[in-house]
């Protein structure tokens, strides 16, 4: 902990701010950890959806129901985004402080865009086909599963928008900087969540 | 104040200990007036919902709110000690964890003065927990409470976690590890991965009475026996989250009082380690009455009934320990020598219930009741006993009277003896467990009797314990750095109770035992492993405690979301989800906070070492 906070002693940055201190180092190794018990919240959220997802109780089922091109977009752009949160670290390595913020503003719009189409998808499902929470177990277990999803999006974004403006603010330091390597886990985490609910929800449901 | 905002680590213990003791006191009078209910056949003691809801508090009570604080208060106290760490790897969360955990606790126990305990049994299993069968409150402050209190053990765990794998002490590599460190760095490895589980299972659940959805509700197309298998797997690692750190506590109470080195070590590592891996794979024998057909049946049969190997190694491990040692017998190692036959016996009727067939017959029973009750108190509550006396002294700096203490187990074991021995009994009789009355003369009422007596006399036990904490506590603390005289680990290198820091200087390990190795070769302490430096201290914060206070708050206004009010301003509020909105506010404005201002820290300067 004695150097926990110490610069490098000619004031710039080393090649991987983010472990460059203990504190950087336990932060990256317990985000690891933590994704693997998010790991098995999703996990078992998959479960309960693989276990009702015929159990449409009269209600519309997913073949009915999704519209793929409306959620091959929003996978474009979640993908796309992972994409861009990785030009973030690779501008933080190279201490390029405008091109990691620009990148992150790219990455935060993205995700704001797959949020709004999310939203839409949900609106037109409840509005016009009478699918909400109550419809069915089927229903009950998509909005569990993809909402939580949803909900970790949308806390990502809010995550990276305070990191952008915690990075105007103080300059890309080794404290700052595990801030954000651990962020963009985080988002290529929940990346990672989408692809399986694309092909296990979405296109399952379409063919399964 | 400075108990609120406080994130030394032994201090968290010691807040820990209190919470988790007091929240033991209840649910030790709710099993009392259980076994009151029971002293006698068609008893009008308590009433059948009473008695329900006296079960699952009971229950939920002992293993979330009483023990699992308990434990986390031992290794809080003494696992950064042990691997001569200064600190958790993040003393801020290690506040976080404690504060959602008490306020977790405490929103559970509002319900019994807000309309009703949840009354569906420790385990919830729907469609009893569902608004059809369970239409009170009660379920949800059951869900909420829990979900609650569940972040903070999870927070705990990885806690935990991080701080064994950066933080150990040049020298100290994993097979030099303290038993205690390695069965936590386990238990919080399982926490890890079986607490996310129960925490979907409780937001389906809060989901289905709250929002109506449909995940249990077999009329909407949803299935029952998922809450099972999703409680389950859970359910049945969380045993070894109990189970593992007694074990820990016990290989290290006996080498002590042995004054040997702890037989096979190394085998003790892998059967921890094996121990939790099979606990993942042994869910579904809470379930062989549900209908999963004679395959499934067979192999959970099998594989549980493997968990007897490791755990057989660690009991044999133990004795030959204890064979051709200088037994010295303290009261800690009158409650680890206690552990030794009472949790096997455990572990035997676990074997019987391992057998699908014979599960049959036991299931619901008080046979069951007897074998985790052999387990968890006979197991877990006498390794905390014995963890306790023996770190009492690192702790406190005070020496718990030993004489009391010895009084303490004699009751207790006596008293847990009577108490639970004849339930196998009982079980194998056919009385059942939940039911909160039976009928006169089917040979139920004498053992019935025994065991309530029982249940009093380890009440006895409990106060004497009680008594013998307030009288330490008005002594002098006085304690030497090594109480025992054969202290093999770093935390006995360091004052009773230790300084802020821990180690004015961070020790060099040169062995298993690492203190134990020094005083062989002759030296009187720790080399060294680095100069006199600074030494950084996080700061203390109120953060955590406010976070903690908006989820209570948010968890309360979600719950009540849907009722209706006799005042228009309680219904404007809950039902439009003001309330909730507010306390998400708090939790949500004092992340922001953290990450806003960076906590830089102080400093202790070397000179203000060298004058204590």
């Amino acid at each position: 902990m004695t150097t926990a906070h110490a610069e490098a002693a000619d004031g710039t940055l080393p090649h991987e701010p983010e472990k460059a201190t203990l504190e950087g180092r336990n932060k990256v190794l317990a985000f690891w950890l933590f994704l693997g018990g998010e790991a098995v919240l999703f996990g078992t959220l998959f479960a309960t959806f693989l276990a009702l997802r015929n159990q449409t109780n009269e209600g519309p089922s997913a073949a009915e129901l999704f519209h793929l091109p409306l959620v091959a977009a929003a996978t474009l752009l979640l993908l796309v985004s992972s994409l861009t949160s990785v030009f973030a670290i690779q501008a933080m390595h190279r201490g390029n402080v405008a091109q990691l913020r620009n990148w992150l503003l790219v990455t935060v719009l993205l995700g704001l865009a797959f949020l709004i189409l999310e939203i839409y998808e949900f609106s037109v499902y409840v509005r016009h086909e009478e699918f909400g929470m109550t419809t069915s177990a089927f229903s009950s277990a998509f909005y569990t599963l993809v909402g939580f999803h949803g909900a970790h999006v949308a806390f990502g974004i809010l995550w990276i928008a305070v990191l952008i403006g915690q990075l105007l603010h103080k300059g890309l330091t080794v404290v700052t900087a595990p801030k954000i390597y651990v962020s963009a886990m985080y988002w290529h985490f929940i990346d990672v969540v989408w692809v399986f609910i694309f092909t296990v929800v979405y296109l399952l449901g379409k063919v399964g | 104040m400075d108990w609120i905002t406080t994130v030394d680590h032994k201090k968290i213990a010691i807040l820990y200990l209190w919470a988790g003791g007091l929240f033991f006191g209840i649910g030790g009078l709710e099993a009392i007036l259980i076994r009151i209910q029971l002293i006698k056949p068609m008893n009008t003691f308590l009433d059948a919902q009473t008695f329900n809801e006296l079960i699952t508090m009971h229950g939920t009570t002992m293993i979330f709110l009483g023990v699992m604080p308990v434990i986390f208060a031992l290794m809080n106290a003494v696992i950064p000690l042990q691997i001569g760490a200064r600190d958790v790897a993040f003393p801020f969360l290690n506040s976080l964890g404690f504060w959602t955990f008490l306020f977790g606790g405490l929103l559970l126990n509002l319900s019994w003065v807000m309309g009703g305990a949840p009354d569906a049994g420790w385990t919830a299993y729907t469609p009893l927990s569902g608004k059809g069968y369970s239409a009170s409150h009660g379920v949800d402050f059951y869900t909420i409470g829990l979900q609650i209190a569940g972040l903070g053990t999870l927070i705990g765990g990885i806690n935990f976690l991080a701080t064994i794998i950066t933080m150990r002490a040049p020298g100290m590599s994993f097979m030099r590890m303290p038993m205690f460190a390695w069965a936590t760095f386990i238990t919080s490895a399982i926490i890890l991965f079986a607490f996310p589980a129960v925490t979907v299972g409780l937001v389906l659940l809060t989901f289905d009475r709250i929002l109506d959805a449909n995940f249990f509700d077999v009329a909407g197309g949803g299935n029952p026996v998922l809450w099972q298998h999703i409680f389950w797997i859970f359910g049945h690692p969380e045993v070894y989250i109990l189970i593992l750190p007694a074990f820990g506590i016990i290989s290290e109470v006996i080498p002590t009082f042995s004054r040997k080195r702890l037989f096979g070590y190394s085998s003790m590592v892998f059967a921890t380690i094996l121990i939790a891996f099979l606990g993942f794979m042994v869910w579904a024998h809470h379930m062989f009455t549900t209908g999963l057909g004679p395959v499934a049946n067979a192999l959970f049969s099998v594989s549980t009934m493997l968990i007897a190997v490791p755990t057989g190694i660690k009991i044999f491990n133990w004795l030959f320990t204890m064979w051709g040692g200088q037994v010295r017998f303290t009261t800690p190692n009158l409650f680890a020598a206690g552990f030794i036959p009472t949790f096997t016996m455990g572990g035997v009727t676990g074997v019987m219930l391992a057998s699908a067939p014979a599960d049959f017959q036991f299931h619901d029973t008080y046979f069951v009741v007897a074998h985790f009750h052999y387990v968890i108190v006979g197991g877990l509550v006498l390794g905390l006993f014995a963890g306790l006396h023996y770190w009492w002294p690192k702790m406190f700096g005070r020496m718990l009277s030993e004489s009391l203490g010895k009084w303490t187990f004699w009751t207790f074991i006596i008293g847990f003896h009577l108490t639970f021995f004849v339930q196998h009994f009982l079980g194998l009789m056919g009385m059942q467990r939940r039911v909160f009355t039976y009928l006169p003369n089917q040979q139920f009422d004498t053992l019935n009797l025994v065991s309530t007596v029982g249940a009093f006399l380890m009440g006895v036990g409990m106060i004497i314990f009680l008594v013998n904490v307030f009288l330490t506590s008005r002594r002098p603390a006085d304690a030497p750095d090594d109480p025992w005289e054969d202290g093999r680990t770093l935390e006995w290198t360091i004052p009773s109770p230790p300084p802020e820091y821990n180690f004015k200087q961070t020790p060099l390990v040169r062995g298993l035992d690492a203190f134990w190795k020094e005083k062989m070769a002759g030296h009187k302490g720790m080399t060294p492993a680095e100069p006199v430096g600074p030494i950084h201290m996080p700061s203390a914060t109120i953060l955590p405690f406010l976070m903690s206070v908006g989820i209570f708050i948010a968890g309360l206004g979600f719950m009540f979301s849907r009722d209706e009010f006799s005042s228009s301003i309680m219904s404007f509020l809950f039902n439009n989800y003001i309330v909730t909105a507010l306390g998400l506010l708090i939790t949500f404005g004092s992340m922001l906070m953290r990450s806003l201002f960076d906590d830089h820290g102080w400093h202790i300067e070397p000179e203000e070492l060298e004058g204590r």
